[in-house]
C-alpha cells in the first residue's frame, strides 16, 4: 500500500455517496433490524440522556487515507468548517456549559484556526478533546501544535491499531507507524502519558475483518510493548469496532465479508451496550453546521430527527433532548460485544 | 432434506457457512450440549492463563487435530485478542513440531523391536 491513496470521493467509487452506503446496507439481509434488537432491549425509540459532548468535525481533509476511514478522509477533500460555522460552535459551547468539547475530522489540526478553537474552547473551561492521528503533528506548519495542547491540558485521543510496523502501516499507509511513534515520543516529551494529568490515550481499531477483542486485555499488551520496544507511554487504550460505513465498506464489499461481518455485528448485539451508545450524551456537528446524533450518522447523511432544529446556528440542548435518535442497520457496530464509542468499549 | 440442501452437502464436507450451526447440535442432546458448552466457555475464560495465550493454545491444537473450523475461529480470535501473524506461527510450528516430533519419537519403539526381534 502507498502513502496515501485516492479518497472514494476522489475516485467518484460506486460508495462514495452517502445515498449509495444507506442503500448497500439497507441489502444485507440482517436477523433482526436494530430498531427491533433495541425494542427487545426496552430501548426504542432511542432518547438522549444528557448533552455531555460536543464533537465537531471540523473538515474532512486529512494528510492520510486510512483503509478502515468512516469519514473517506484525505489530502484530496475540501471540505472545511468556516468560520461562521466556528463562531456558532463555540458560541453554543460556552452559552450551554457543555462539559466536553471533542475535535474531530480528517486531521483536525489542518483546519486553519485549529489553534484558536482550542484556545478559545479551553478558556470557557470546557475539557477539549483532540483526535490526533499521530503523523498530522509531525509536519513543519504543525510542529507548534504539541506544546499548545499541553499548555491547554487538552486530553489526545490518538490512533495505533498496533504496535508494530506491519499491520499498522497495512491500514494506514506505508511509513505511518514510523511517525506515528516519533508522534508518540514527542507528545510523551511533553509529559503526555506519563503521570503528568496530561491525558494521552490510544484508540485500536481492528486491521481487518475481525471485531476487537478486551479493552483491558489489548491495553495491558500495548502498554508493555510500547514501553519495552520503544520507552513510550500512555493512558488508556480504546477499542473500536470498524464501522461498515465508506472505506471500510468498500473494503468489505471487496473481500466479500460485508454480510459476513453485519451478521456477526448482530449475533454480538449486546443490550447493556445498546444503553450506553455514545450518541445518548453526544451531539455531532458536520462542518457546515448541520447537526447529528453521531459523526457515523453524519457520514451516512442522516439528519436529525425532523421535530428538532437541524442545524448549531439555531439549536438548544432543550430542544435537542426532544429527539429520538436515528439509527439503522450500522449502528449495530456501536452494540456488538462490549460496544463501541469514541471513548472505546461501553459495557 | 431438499435439493439445495443436500446439493450443499454434497458440494464439499467443510464450509464456512457450518461454523455457525455449530450451536445447532443441541437439538440431538440438549443437557449433553448445555453441559459441552457452558465448560468450553469456562475453560476459555481469564484464569490462570489469559485469555491471548489461550487462543494461541487453540489455535495450534487446531492445527494439530486439522480442524478448518476451529483454525477460522481461532485464527480470527488470535487477532481480536491482539496475536500477530509471527506469533501465530509460531504456535502453528509448536503444533507441528510437537506431531512431527512425537512421530519420530515414536522411533524409539520401533528400534526396541528391532533390537527384540533382530540378532
Ligand atoms: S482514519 Fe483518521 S487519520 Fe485515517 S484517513 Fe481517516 S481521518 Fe485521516
Ligand atoms: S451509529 Fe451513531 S446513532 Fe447509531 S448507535 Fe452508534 S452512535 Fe448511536
Amino acid at each position: 500500500m502507498g502513502r496515501v491513496l485516492p479518497t472514494l470521493h476522489k475516485r467518484e467509487a460506486g460508495l462514495a455517496s452517502a445515498v449509495a452506503q444507506r442503500a448497500r446496507l439497507a441489502e444485507v439481509p440482517l436477523a433482526r433490524t436494530f430498531e427491533e434488537s433495541l425494542a427487545t432491549s426496552g430501548l426504542f425509540p432511542l432518547r438522549p440522556t444528557r448533552l455531555e459532548i460536543l464533537q465537531v468535525n471540523v473538515g474532512r481533509r486529512c494528510n492520510q487515507t486510512c483503509k478502515h476511514c468512516h469519514v473517506d478522509a484525505g489530502p484530496d477533500r475540501s471540505e472545511v468548517m468556516p468560520r461562521a460555522v466556528l463562531e456558532a460552535v463555540l458560541a453554543f459551547l460556552a452559552q450551554h456549559r457543555i462539559p466536553r468539547f471533542d475535535i474531530t475530522g480528517g486531521a483536525p489540526e489542518l483546519h486553519p484556526d485549529f489553534r484558536e478553537m482550542v484556545v478559545r474552547a479551553a478558556r470557557g473551561g470546557a475539557h477539549v478533546m483532540h483526535r490526533c492521528n499521530l503523523t498530522a503533528i509531525l509536519l513543519p506548519n504543525y510542529a507548534d501544535i504539541p506544546a499548545l495542547l499541553a499548555e491547554h491540558r487538552v486530553e489526545v485521543i490518538a490512533s495505533l491499531p498496533y504496535f508494530q510496523a506491519r499491520e499498522t502501516d497495512a491500514q494506514r499507509g506505508e511509513g505511518v507507524f514510523e511517525e506515528s511513534i516519533e508522534g508518540i515520543r514527542r507528545l510523551n516529551a511533553l509529559g503526555y502519558g506519563r503521570g503528568t494529568g496530561l491525558e494521552l490515550n490510544l484508540v485500536a481499531n481492528p486491521v481487518g475483518t475481525f471485531l476487537p477483542g478486551s479493552q483491558a486485555g489489548l491495553e495491558a499488551m500495548w502498554k508493555r510493548e510500547l514501553k519495552r520496544r520503544f520507552d513510550l507511554d500512555f493512558d488508556h487504550l480504546f477499542t473500536i469496532t470498524n464501522m461498515p460505513i465508506s472505506r471500510y465498506l468498500e473494503f468489505l464489499d471487496e473481500r466479500g465479508r460485508t454480510v459476513d461481518y453485519m451478521t456477526r455485528l448482530v449475533n454480538a448485539y449486546n443490550p447493556a451496550a445498546a444503553a450506553g451508545v455514545m450518541c445518548r450524551n453526544t451531539l455531532s456537528v458536520g462542518y457546515d453546521g448541520r447537526l447529528f446524533d453521531c459523526d457515523f450518522n453524519q457520514m451516512l447523511d442522516l439528519g436529525l430527527d425532523a421535530a428538532v432544529p437541524q442545524w448549531i446556528f439555531d439549536a438548544t440542548p432543550e430542544r435537542l433532548a426532544e429527539r429520538a435518535i436515528v439509527v439503522g442497520p450500522h449502528c449495530y457496530g456501536c452494540t456488538a460485544g462490549a460496544g463501541s464509542s469514541c471513548g472505546g468499549a461501553v459495557a | 432434506m431438499t435439493e439445495s440442501t443436500a446439493a450443499a452437502g454434497r458440494e464439499a464436507y467443510y464450509h464456512e457457512r457450518d461454523l455457525p450451526k455449530f450451536g445447532e447440535i443441541a437439538e440431538g442432546a440438549p443437557e449433553l450440549a448445555r453441559k459441552f458448552f457452558d465448560w468450553y466457555t469456562a475453560v476459555f475464560a481469564e484464569g490462570a492463563l489469559d485469555a491471548r495465550e489461550k487462543s494461541l493454545i487453540a489455535l495450534a491444537v487446531a492445527h494439530a487435530v486439522q480442524c478448518p473450523y476451529c483454525i477460522d475461529a481461532y485464527s480470527q480470535d488470535a487477532l481480536a485478542k491482539g496475536s500477530n501473524i509471527d506469533q501465530m506461527t509460531e504456535a502453528v510450528h509448536v503444533a507441528a513440531a510437537i506431531r512431527g516430533g512425537a512421530s519420530l519419537v515414536h522411533g524409539v519403539q520401533m528400534r526396541n523391536h528391532v533390537h527384540a526381534h533382530g540378532m
